[in-house]
């Protein structure tokens, strides 16, 4: 039923945009002559454009909407992905490890632990990166093209093939310097796009306070409004505070964390493994034109990075606070459902008998295949009589006592945008979902073409030769991903699997390279059992535990079940998210315990000499004391982390 | 790379935003219309401001591609940062 039609002006605001990107990609073609050039943009990129790409390759479009639905189902608090969870992580990486990746002169993330452990690090670092980057970029494929098959009413194939067909033909023109170009340029459509509708809800609910207001309202009740079972209640501060009901303890806060798993798994863990060691985010900024500019790319990002909640998780708050309020006819749409759901559902609500509510109620929660709410299915039933059937239809669509989180952004984009602004934020949508493609594959291809064909299959080829590979590798990188998208359209709970073991092989990763760039007496062996060591940790962490009401499985605890045995009460978290941190925070220590001690017990394999420009104490400091105080990354850096407290604090 | 990235995003919101400035002057000030945005009406002043936003990178693109004269050290810098000389 959420179905948006589009005037010519919004076909024409996206018809632009493709214009311009498959423009941009055109006019850097003939700047691309090397394989460096195609794959790396021959470090020459300003820093406002590297810092920009940086935040917009992070910022993709499954992230818009899911960070919209997390700022509905937890409030304020989901802020802590963009202050705890990115900013200290994106300030280290600008001080201390930028150096190490642009200073080693490393092609890539895999390429710098060649340099500094051996091949089999590199090796398993790229396959499991290349991999990793395909699944990613399937996925965010899949999601655009049954979007745009829901939503606009497109041919799920057609779309796909479309999108994918538009990408192509800009990275393959203009390599990586095309991707990171047309990610400035999304992050423009994303900022001017969304900002008026963050604004116009803002007008709606009547002003923060008023918002503040009603969500206190749902916090004590969330059960009233599907948020959670019967008979949960939380402090009127759960969606407005960000810390208090975070320290009050897990059974406090809607997410269900405990504030050292916040910090320590989140802020720490995750965050670091994933700003600091993704190569995906991390080629931005080695694509800079210098030394400075490569360490200024995170701090050019952390700005934007820290002020996002304001577009990304407002809505999600504005949305709740909207369904709060009976007066503004609103409800986040429920999950979508085939139209002769609804139309099988009508003649049972016709035919039901009033007189018997339970059985009338269950049979039509039956025909729709989801939780109803009851009193709403009754008084549906008991005046089916006066509705026509498009009535009893939409009345039905509001009865469903579910949510589908992922249509906040949307329903809010529908219900306040005429034609024009609504092909705005469409298009911000779409250029999102494609340059998460593009980003996937420039990452996919350097790697592919630098740390496992060159490196493992064709080593002394001349420069040509690796730069036609960048090409073709291109073109496969695309037809892979549009496989993962069909897989995961088919295979569902694959993907989750999938999307699984990748949190095993990410969560340990950012011990590897703390220990690699901060401790020379690290050896390859011991980094290389010390990652396995730490997938493997998180693998036992995620079979022995368990989250909320959640059966041992796919999501868990299968071990116990395997003995018979019960899972024990300190590994039964209260939520997902907290099991999650938990687990990466368990995979960590792992993986640096291990590191540590096979490192003691191993020969160096590397010099000093050779480890300079590679570790931290064997590296001639870079002075920057002479530079204005707006380039030296550690004085803005610290800047960046007060406004981040200070931000923190506001919202306590 | 020799493509000012500030041309495209420039003449990319200049275009746009002249597209809903328009549609903005035409949809008028009929209540009807401009129920869903709350009486607001939206095309118009985010046409603007996207035209605004659009000359402005285009001003920047065309400074940009000018050589600097007589510049301070500190407004030197500054250009350096944005858009350094070539090594």
């Amino acid at each position: 039923m959420q179905i948006i039609s589009l005037g010519p002006l919004d076909y024409a605001i996206l018809i632009i945009y493709v214009v311009f990107v498959v423009a941009i990609g055109f006019a850097l073609r003939r700047y691309m002559k090397t394989s460096s050039d195609f794959l790396t943009s021959g470090r020459s990129i300003p820093t406002w454009v590297t810092g920009l790409a940086f935040i917009s390759a992070n910022l993709g479009a499954l992230e818009l909407v899911g960070m919209a639905a997390s700022g509905a189902k937890y409030g304020i608090a989901t802020s802590h992905f963009y202050w705890v969870g990115a900013i200290p992580a994106m300030v280290f990486l600008a001080v201390f490890m930028m150096p190490f990746y642009y200073g080693s002169k490393a092609r890539s993330v895999p390429e710098y632990l060649k340099l500094r452990f051996d091949e089999r690090v590199r090796a398993l670092n790229s396959v499991a990166f290349a991999v990793m980057t395909l699944f990613a970029s399937g996925i965010s494929m899949n999601a655009l093209a049954k979007l745009l098959n829901q939503l606009l009413g497109w041919n799920y194939h057609l779309a796909l093939w479309i999108c994918s067909g538009v990408v192509l033909l800009y990275v393959l023109k203009g390599g990586l310097t095309s991707a990171i170009y047309t990610e400035v340029l999304q992050f423009f459509m994303i900022v001017l796009g969304f900002a008026p509708v963050v604004y116009l809800g803002l007008k709606d609910v009547g002003g923060w306070n008023s918002m503040n207001q009603a969500l206190q309202t749902v916090a004590t009740d969330p059960s009233a409004f599907y948020l959670k079972e019967a008979g949960v209640s939380y402090g009127t501060n759960a969606w407005t505070s960000a810390w208090q009901p975070l320290l009050a303890g897990p059974q406090s806060n809607p997410m269900g964390v405990d504030w050292f798993a916040m910090v320590f798994g989140l802020g720490f863990v995750l965050s670091f493994g994933y700003w600091c060691t993704n190569f995906l985010v991390v080629q931005r900024a080695m694509a800079a034109r210098n030394m400075t500019a490569a360490r200024n790319t995170p701090l050019v990002a952390a700005v934007p990075k820290m002020l996002f909640p304001i577009l990304v998780i407002v809505p999600g708050m504005i949305a709740i606070a909207l369904t709060s309020m009976p007066e503004k006819n609103f409800r986040i749409p429920p999950p979508v459902l085939d139209d002769q759901v609804y139309v099988a559902a009508v003649q049972v609500v016709k035919t039901a008998n009033p007189a018997e509510p339970a059985a009338a109620v269950e049979g039509v929660g039956k025909a729709i295949g989801k939780k109803m709410d009851d009193e709403k299915v009754m008084a549906l039933i008991a005046q089916a009589g006066q509705l026509s059937d498009d009535q009893i239809k939409e009345g039905l669509y509001n009865a469903v006592a579910d949510y589908d989180y992922d249509g906040v952004i949307l329903s809010l984009v529908k219900r306040y945008c005429p034609t024009g602004l609504l092909g705005l934020a469409l298009t911000a949508l779409l250029a999102s979902f494609m340059s998460g493609m593009a980003g996937n594959v420039t990452a996919f291809n350097t790697v592919w073409t630098y740390d496992l064909y060159q490196a493992y299959i064709a080593r002394n080829k001349s420069d040509q030769h690796y730069f036609w590979m960048g090409q073709a590798v291109t073109v496969v990188g695309i037809l892979l991903s549009i496989g993962c998208a069909y897989f995961a359209r088919l295979y569902n709970n694959a993907m989750d699997i999938i999307q699984l073991v990748f949190g095993f092989v990410n969560a340990p990763l950012f011990a590897t390279f703390v220990l690699a760039m901060f401790w020379a007496r690290t050896t390859g062996t011991g980094a290389f059992l010390g990652l396995f060591g730490g997938i493997g940790g998180s693998a036992l962490f995620h079979a022995v535990s368990i989250a909320g009401t959640n059966a041992p499985g796919v999501k868990g605890g299968y071990l116990w079940s395997a003995l018979n045995k019960d899972v024990p009460e300190f590994l039964h978290f209260p939520s997902e998210m907290a099991q999650n941190f938990w687990l990466a925070s368990f995979a960590f220590v792992v993986c640096f315990a291990l590191t540590l001690v096979i490192s003691l017990v191993t020969k160096r394999t590397k010099t000093d000499e050779e480890l300079k420009g590679l570790v931290y104490s064997l590296t001639p400091k870079i002075k920057d004391e002479g530079a204005p105080w707006y380039v030296r990354p550690a004085l803005v850096g610290t800047i960046l982390i007060v406004a981040c407290v200070i931000l923190n604090i506001i919202f306590w | 790379m020799g493509l000012d990235l500030r041309w495209p995003i420039g003449l990319m919101f200049t275009i746009i935003g002249l597209l809903l400035t328009l549609s903005g002057f035409m949809a008028g000030s009929d209540p009807e219309k401009l129920k869903p945005s709350l009486g607001i009406n939206i095309n118009l002043w985010w046409g603007l401001i996207l035209l605004a936003f659009g000359v402005f990178m285009v001003i920047m693109a065309r400074r940009g591609s000018k050589p600097a004269e007589g510049q301070t050290p500190a407004e030197k810098a500054a250009t350096n940062l944005v858009n350094p000389p070539k090594s």
